[in-house]
């Protein structure tokens, strides 16, 4: 129930704008700079003195200025607040901050509110992903002739790096921040996530990376492209400390989220919400953050001693002063698999999710789908080195990585198979939600078919580092993650934010967008079967009628975009036509509650007596009505 | 003193009933353009001021002999630089006058051109000596300090200029460590201790390519190779033969 | 309509699309894949892709039938209507399968995958140690590619250790190509030989091609080594045997001077200076 509070004098904007909100973080963010760097220029030994100076750069301080300028950053919002009371003897409280404030400035402070987080995590992802999308639509301009050149080679390298990190970092949390956050509780019968502070925490922390990766263009831009190899990353300048701030920061707020969401399935599922009965979405964020507690942490690690190695002369990556290249591309790849599993994961559990609402039948092969999170989660860590296969390891390891690879196939096949199963006599209804999913559908599939191309070593020899590699990992992860992000805003928006969107320009965005990412990354296959590498500025001229047909799709799917921002901003902000609580006559837990969700969610804590999918059972409802709350 | 009755969340539902404030529609039409507005500022600006910025370009002189281009390389470019430490080219005229931080020449097509370079700065030594042979200057062989080579000592390099796609390799010798009269940073005049190096050579059809040093100078980095030696404006750049 | 109907439909479609498929795209497609037929191992690529097509496109159209079919027949015909469908749960016996056929062709493609690799190395760098070494690796040509930033140098030990800055191969000769890199990770790709072998400082990086005929071959940087990545490229040469002769005789009396001064020949190369001194 909404409360209402009756104030006696209305607060002057200014006054409300003081206390710990986004404001102070940001103030005490540049002051945290400030002190970082000064440190940072106070540290003399001779030879970091001297490096410091040829270069005209100071590594330490940047980093330093990194970090205490998160810190500022976070003391600003209100993070230290809680632990200092409790350092000081307060006793331990729960959720002091989900009404605290008035309505919209909730979203710029600490709010413990699951759902409140939800909603800052799909704004500030939706505006990362704009800027990893401006600079998609860049590099694809660079690339419309390959003798003339808009930008310099220098800013063209950043600009793919950007564009790749931007992505990778923000679009790992991409269902998980939004989705996981808000949907994880009610389906399972909680109010609340298990540690309601650090799940805010992870969003204002994704948020500091995003700024801190923008940074690198003030700073000379980094030229290592998203995977930052090194030892060319420590050849940079300091552009390549702001990437490595941006992932520490990424791959934080990633072990975090992973791990909250973790306990909170584990532990806060109401009564009669057994393993048995848990949702498919449920079981694929358990899986993803499986996979993202124990993946982030490799990342951190390869960074922080390519930071040693910039900063303090350490020589983990230099071969000439006994470290090893192999080193970094091995400690990153072991990040970077179960990275892009954390990107694939969350997208078949939406699918997984959806279609029986769509289909009307139940989720057929339930323990199946369950199998086959799990056992892409378990095998992703076993597979990295296909990533390194012509790079010069052990020839003996190569046919065991490959079989694991295929392997993969496996139970991302039982996604599929479930799928199927559950349209197979189903009754089929077109909703917007749905194109996407079957949108996914034929992107996935081929992105999975030509990911077992590049898993064959033999033909991976030619399709390795051209743009075949980038056309898969587009499929799976643009026509597989990105599409199912939109199933997802469509189908839960409406009862997130409470007003419909505009149908008519949902499945124009549609069309456009399915149309034109096949034009695109289409094409970028035989691209790269027919030689063209990555992340090259140009390219042989017989090359270019098929680059300027891909650039030019590119653009239609900018365009698409556009038309979504231009339908989210309308229904959300000005036609804000209200929208019924259960439009998809979906059976699931978080359908049954009002729209909007009540700040408490449940009024009781409700009790789950059958699956999730009671479809073509009669009689119907899946939970008592004890549990409907108010 | 007024009442005001409010539900959290408000700014997000109705409209509200102030007559005395903006409508609510109104301000969030404000409010979306002047975002849509701040977006394609930084826009521009990150696309004008940042991505296309390039330095500028100089034009080999044109004389009946051939081309004529001639270049300065110093340890540090000018103290009012953007990098005054940063080892870099500069495009100079005869006598190493007037020195303009670019690196984009133009080259005209079909042409023997013929280059000098004044170095100012010190030895550090190349990485593979392969490259202390000169190739693709006519009869392989270039000028140093006036007399005619084919190598220099692998060690004693301080830059190289190189334009791979035309196959043109010539390395720079540098100054001794203890030259009388070092120039620091640029512009440095011919009464600084330097080498002088010059050879010819000739460009086929128009095109765009890219020129760039060979030796492992940029100090203060990594091997040697980071900053300057990977930023176009100091030690890379084009050459446009037209 | 009754279910066996279904069924039998679907795999009527699915035989149809997939034999069709399967043809066009193994008649039509497998005769211009890359990366062609420039040397035996490029040819065995060409073998393993047409394979692994063969395979994949009736995998494919399975889906896509299946999919296509659903979408088509399993409508909801009443738009307004919110009618459930059977309460289908699940079907031991046809997950049995699908798990034992796809686990079969997952096992064909790698075995099949691992007997090409091991056959001749397919052109793969092999690091220090390679095992897929094809018959008559001793008499193979010892050539070293060099990458630096920005540019491949090619060392021929055979022949007096000379570097040259361009790459010519005799036809019908078995080469054993050493990759190593100066500074950071390079790629050597010599596309139309199907050679990749990344490029690791201090570390020797062993891929073998067999030659065929004469042929014109790019050479790619494939992996991103810094500001000029996208211009590290050259076009290399397959000659004739006494062409080669002729030629790396020629370069080495060209590059005499510059070889004098080469440090020895060596696998790794650690060159100073690790950090500019001053």
């Amino acid at each position: 129930m909404s409360t209402i509070a009756i104030s006696a004098r209305p607060q002057p904007t200014w006054r409300k704008l003081i206390g710990f909100n986004l404001l102070t973080g940001i103030v005490l963010a540049v002051v945290g700079w400030l002190i970082g760097d000064w440190l940072g220029g106070r540290i003399h030994a001779p030879s970091l003195d001297y490096f410091g100076t040829e270069a005209g750069e100071n590594d330490i301080g940047i980093m330093l200025g990194y970090l205490f300028g998160v810190i500022g950053f976070l003391i600003g919002l209100g993070f230290a607040n809680y632990p200092i009371k409790r350092l000081l003897g307060h006793p331990a409280s729960l959720a002091e901050h989900e009404a605290e404030g008035e309505g919209a400035m909730r979203y710029f402070r600490l709010c413990t509110d699951h759902k409140v987080v939800a909603m800052q995590y799909i704004v500030g992802i939706g505006a990362f992903f704009l800027v990893g999308g401006i600079n998609a639509m860049l590099i694809r301009t660079e690339l419309l002739q390959p003798n003339v050149h808009v930008f310099g080679p220098n800013q063209y390298v950043t600009l793919v790096g950007m564009h790749g990190a931007m992505m990778m970092g923000v679009m790992t949390s991409g269902v998980l921040g939004p989705f996981a956050n808000w949907l994880v509780p009610l389906m399972i019968g909680s109010r609340r996530m298990a540690f309601p502070r650090i799940e805010s925490f992870t969003f204002w922390l994704l948020m500091a990376a995003g700024v801190a990766l923008i940074t690198t263009v003030f700073m000379g831009g980094f030229q290592t492209g998203w995977t930052g190899y090194q030892p060319l990353g420590d050849q940079g300048t300091t552009g390549y400390d702001a990437y490595i701030a941006f992932f520490a920061l990424v791959g934080l707020s990633m072990c975090l989220l992973g791990l909250n969401l973790i306990v909170t399935i584990i532990t806060m599922r109401a009564p009669g919400m057994t393993w048995n009965r848990l949702p498919i979405f449920v079981w694929s964020v358990l899986a993803t953050a499986l996979l993202m507690m124990l993946a982030a942490p490799m990342l951190i690690a390869a960074l922080l001693m390519g930071a040693f190695d910039r900063t303090v002369q350490t020589a983990f990556y230099v071969a000439g002063n006994g470290g090893s290249s192999y080193l970094f591309q091995n400690l990153f790849w072991v990040f970077g698999h179960p990275e892009v599993y954390i990107v694939a994961l969350p997208g078949f559990g939406i699918v997984l999710e959806l279609l029986p609402v769509f289909c009307r039948k139940p989720l057929w092969g339930y323990r199946l789908a369950v199998a086959g999170m799990l056992g892409v989660a378990l095998l992703s860590f076993f597979v990295w080195q296909h990533h390194l296969f012509v790079s010069g390891i052990n020839a003996d390891l190569r046919p065991f990585y490959m079989l694991s690879t295929e392997l993969i196939s496996l139970p991302t096949g039982f996604i599929f198979l479930c799928a199927m199963g559950t349209m197979w006599r189903g009754r089929i209804r077109y909703s917007v939600p749905m194109l996407f999913c079957m949108g996914w559908a034929f992107n996935f599939l081929f992105g999975g078919i030509s990911g077992v191309f590049l898993s064959d070593v033999p033909s991976d020899v030619t399709t390795h580092g051209t743009f075949f590699t980038m056309a898969h990992f587009h499929y799976t992860i643009m026509g597989g993650l990105v599409f199912t992000v939109f199933a997802a805003i469509y189908y839960w928006g409406p009862k997130m934010t409470g007003f419909n969107f505009n149908e008519r320009l949902a499945r124009i965005h549609f069309w456009s967008l399915f149309i034109a990412f096949n034009a695109t990354f289409g094409p970028l296959f035989a691209l790269g079967l027919m030689g063209q590498p990555r992340r090259v500025v140009t390219y042989p001229t017989h090359l270019q009628a098929l680059n300027d047909w891909v650039s030019v799709s590119a653009f239609v799917i900018g365009l698409s975009m556009l038309v979504f921002l231009y339908n989210l901003i309308w229904s959300m902000l000005f036609k804000r036509e209200p929208s019924e609580p259960n439009p998809w006559n979906s059976k699931s837990a978080e359908f049954q509650l009002p729209t909007p969700v009540p700040l408490h969610d449940f009024d009781r804590i409700p009790v789950f007596d059958s699956d999730p999918y009671p479809y073509g059972v009669e009689p119907a409802p899946a939970l008592t009505p004890a549990a409907r709350g108010a | 003193m007024s009442i005001a009755f409010r539900h959290p969340g408000d700014t997000v539902r109705a409209d509200s009933r102030g007559r005395d404030r903006l409508s609510g529609y109104a301000k969030r039409l404000a409010g979306v353009i002047a975002g849509a507005a701040i977006v394609c500022v930084l826009l521009g600006l990150y696309i004008g001021v940042y991505l296309t910025s390039q330095p500028g370009s100089a034009r080999a002189a044109q004389t009946p002999a051939g081309a004529q281009l001639y270049l300065g390389t110093v340890p540090a470019a000018a103290l009012n630089d953007v990098h005054p430490t940063w080892v870099s080219y500069y495009a100079v005229d005869p006598g190493a006058r007037n020195w303009r931080h670019v690196t984009t020449y133009v080259l005209p097509a079909n042409t023997v051109v013929h280059v000098t370079i004044y170095n100012y700065d010190s030895q550090t030594g190349l990485r593979n000596p392969f490259i202390s042979q000169a190739q693709g200057t006519l009869g392989g062989v270039f000028t140093l300090d006036g007399k005619q080579t084919k190598t220099i000592d692998p060690d004693a390099a301080s830059h190289v200029f190189a334009i791979p796609e035309l196959g043109v390799q010539v390395p720079i010798e540098g100054v001794a460590d203890n030259a009388k009269n070092p120039c620091s940073n640029a512009p440095c005049g011919l009464n600084f201790t330097h080498t002088t190096t010059s050879f010819t050579f000739k460009t086929g059809k128009a095109g765009l390519y890219r020129w760039q040093c060979f030796v492992p100078c940029a100090a203060g980095y990594i091997q040697g190779w980071g900053g300057p030696m990977q930023t176009v404006g100091y030690m890379d750049g084009f050459i446009k033969v037209v | 309509m009754s279910e066996v109907n279904h069924w039998r439909r679907l795999v009527l479609w699915w035989l149809g699309t997939s034999i069709v498929a399967t043809l066009l795209v193994v008649l039509l497609l497998a005769p211009i894949l890359p990366p062609g037929n420039g040397s035996v191992e490029a040819s065995g690529q060409v073998v393993d892709n047409t394979v692994l097509l063969g395979v994949s496109t009736p995998v494919a159209m399975a889906v896509l039938v299946f999919f296509i079919y659903a979408l088509i027949v399993f409508r909801e015909r009443d738009e307004s209507a919110v009618v459930d469908g059977a309460p289908i749960r699940g079907d031991a016996r046809i997950q049995t399968w699908w798990l034992v056929v796809t686990t079969g062709i997952v096992l064909f493609l790698a075995g099949y995958g691992t007997i090409r690799l091991l056959a001749d190395g397919a052109g793969g760098g092999q690091g220090p140690n390679p095992i897929a070494a094809p018959g008559g690796a001793n008499d193979a040509l010892q050539v070293q590619v060099i990458a630096q930033q920005w540019k491949f140098t090619y060392r021929w030990p055979s022949y007096g250790g000379v570097e040259t800055p361009t790459l010519e191969l005799p036809a019908n000769r078995m080469i054993e190509f050493h990759v190593t890199s100066l500074d950071v990770i390079h790629s050597f790709w010599a596309y139309q030989l199907g050679v990749k072998a990344d490029a690791n400082p201090g570390f020797d990086n062993v891929a073998y091609v067999t030659t065929k005929g004469p042929l014109r071959f790019d050479i790619h940087c494939a992996e991103l080594c810094g500001v000029w990545h996208g211009y590290m490229f050259e076009t290399g040469h397959v000659v004739s045997q006494s062409q080669f002769s002729t030629w790396i005789t020629q370069q080495r009396a060209q590059y005499a001077p510059a070889t004098q001064k080469l440090a020895p020949y060596s696998k790794q190369y650690f060159p100073d200076p690790q950090r500019r001194g001053g």
